[in-house]
């Protein structure tokens, strides 16, 4: 029997957020720049695996991802039986420069999608002078609720089900059959009522339409890399946030989806890898 | 067209496995055409041409007849590859009772793209060009 490990390590940080004990997973591969990555609503940092397992990435940067608090291996906070998952723009970014601290991570460049592409936007506004650069996937600045939410959190539809069904059409056309359904099965372990919570930043607490021209990219360079075939976060959303910001630099990724780090990583790296490049310049 | 439906679910196993709690009956509108499809614990029983005068539904969906021929097209492009992008481009309304299709999106999803060029008779449309 042949065996191989991943070069990718996992340990549990303990931290307080929002005045609460907080258990928190991260992982990590590689040595150098330090890339933090931000996971989608409802899944977890597993989406980043082929970015820490790619040599071309790992072998010049330490590439970083943590679940978020309720979802993958990172817990809920005590009492969370009794309360309903709200995720707000605020406890976002508390979080993420509290994990960077608790990480002692200096300055790195931060890569997020989707809600992660949205607090970008946000971290790329109030705080630029915390990142190296910072690179949007899925990033747009505000989206309108197309489904009833409830869906997503009620006893007679079972959660795991329709978190994977609503987003499977967000997955490019292109995306190789594991990937994709690795992917979705990311959505299908989520707890119950998480992803909802996380479409509250997305879908009515994280709008930043009327901020969003003010992000200084001389403070911190800005890039946006969007698939074609997101109907979530359109390619016609990022391209109006990055024509609305100066020195923004943005690319719209052919026949890939809403998740291209996950979907369909050989796709994305094409596109990544010289962002990376210019980045280290 | 859409009677191809009941061939196509009914001989894939793995989605009547996948509907094996799901019986009801939709209505599927293509423009101002419409459509009762009846379903029996994942098999369709029936696909049921309109026009109707009271026709009974646990929900409809509703879509102009372009945009169906988009969804149903071997390579949808962005913004029709999916049922809830439809959706998004408010050019698909859902309407009625959702619980039921929302506890078997992946079912109502899997079971409409089989409308979709089979991989056959595109094979051998491609053959018969010149």
């Amino acid at each position: 029997m042949r065996t191989r490990f991943e070069p990718i390590t996992g340990r549990y940080m303990h931290l307080d957020l929002f005045g609460r004990p907080h258990r928190i997973y991260v992982e990590e591969a590689g040595h150098g720049t330090p890339l933090l990555c931000l996971h989608t609503a409802g899944a977890d940092g597993r989406q980043y695996r082929a970015l820490m397992n790619d040599v071309r990435v790992a072998s010049c940067h330490r590439v970083i991802a943590f679940d978020m608090p309720w979802h993958g291996k990172s817990s809920p906070p005590p009492g969370w039986q009794n309360e309903e998952y709200q995720l707000t723009s605020a406890q976002y970014t508390e979080m993420i420069l509290a994990v960077m601290a608790g990480l002692g991570l200096h300055r790195p460049i931060l890569i997020g999608c989707s809600i992660g592409g949205r607090i970008a936007l946000h971290l790329a506004l109030e705080h630029p002078q915390a990142f190296r650069a910072i690179i949007g996937l899925q990033a747009g600045a505000h989206v309108d609720p197309y489904y009833d939410l409830n869906f997503l959190h009620r006893a007679d539809v079972h959660g795991g089900e329709v978190c994977g069904a609503i987003v499977s059409g967000l997955v490019g056309p292109d995306a190789p059959e594991a990937e994709r359904w690795e992917t979705l099965w990311h959505y299908m372990q989520g707890g119950p009522g998480v992803f909802k919570g996380d479409l509250y930043f997305y879908k009515v607490d994280g709008d930043i339409r009327s901020r969003v021209a003010e992000i200084d990219t001389s403070r911190c360079p800005l890039f946006l890399l969007s698939g074609e075939y997101d109907y979530s976060c359109t390619p016609e959303e990022t391209l109006a946030v990055a024509a609305s910001i100066r020195g923004c630099e943005v690319t719209i990724m052919k026949g890939l989806g809403h998740f291209p780090m996950s979907e369909n990583p050989r796709e994305f790296l094409t596109y990544l890898l010289p962002v990376l490049e210019k980045i280290s310049r | 067209m859409i009677e191809a439906l009941k061939e196509r679910v009914n001989d894939d196993p793995v989605l009547v496995r996948r509907g094996r709690f799901l019986t009801t009956t939709f209505l599927l509108e293509v423009g101002a055409t419409a459509w009762l499809i009846a379903i029996h614990e994942g098999r369709i029983v029936s696909v049921t041409p309109g026009p109707f005068v009271m026709p009974s539904s646990a929900f409809a969906l509703r879509a102009p007849a372009e945009e169906w021929a988009k969804f149903w097209s071997q390579r949808p492009p962005p913004g029709s590859n999916d049922l809830m992008a439809l959706i998004k481009r408010r050019v698909l309304r859902a309407e009625g009772d959702l619980q039921v299709f929302m506890a078997h999106l992946r079912y109502f999803k899997e079971a409409l793209a089989k409308l979709r060029p089979q991989e056959t008779s595109a094979a051998s449309l491609a053959g018969a060009l010149p």
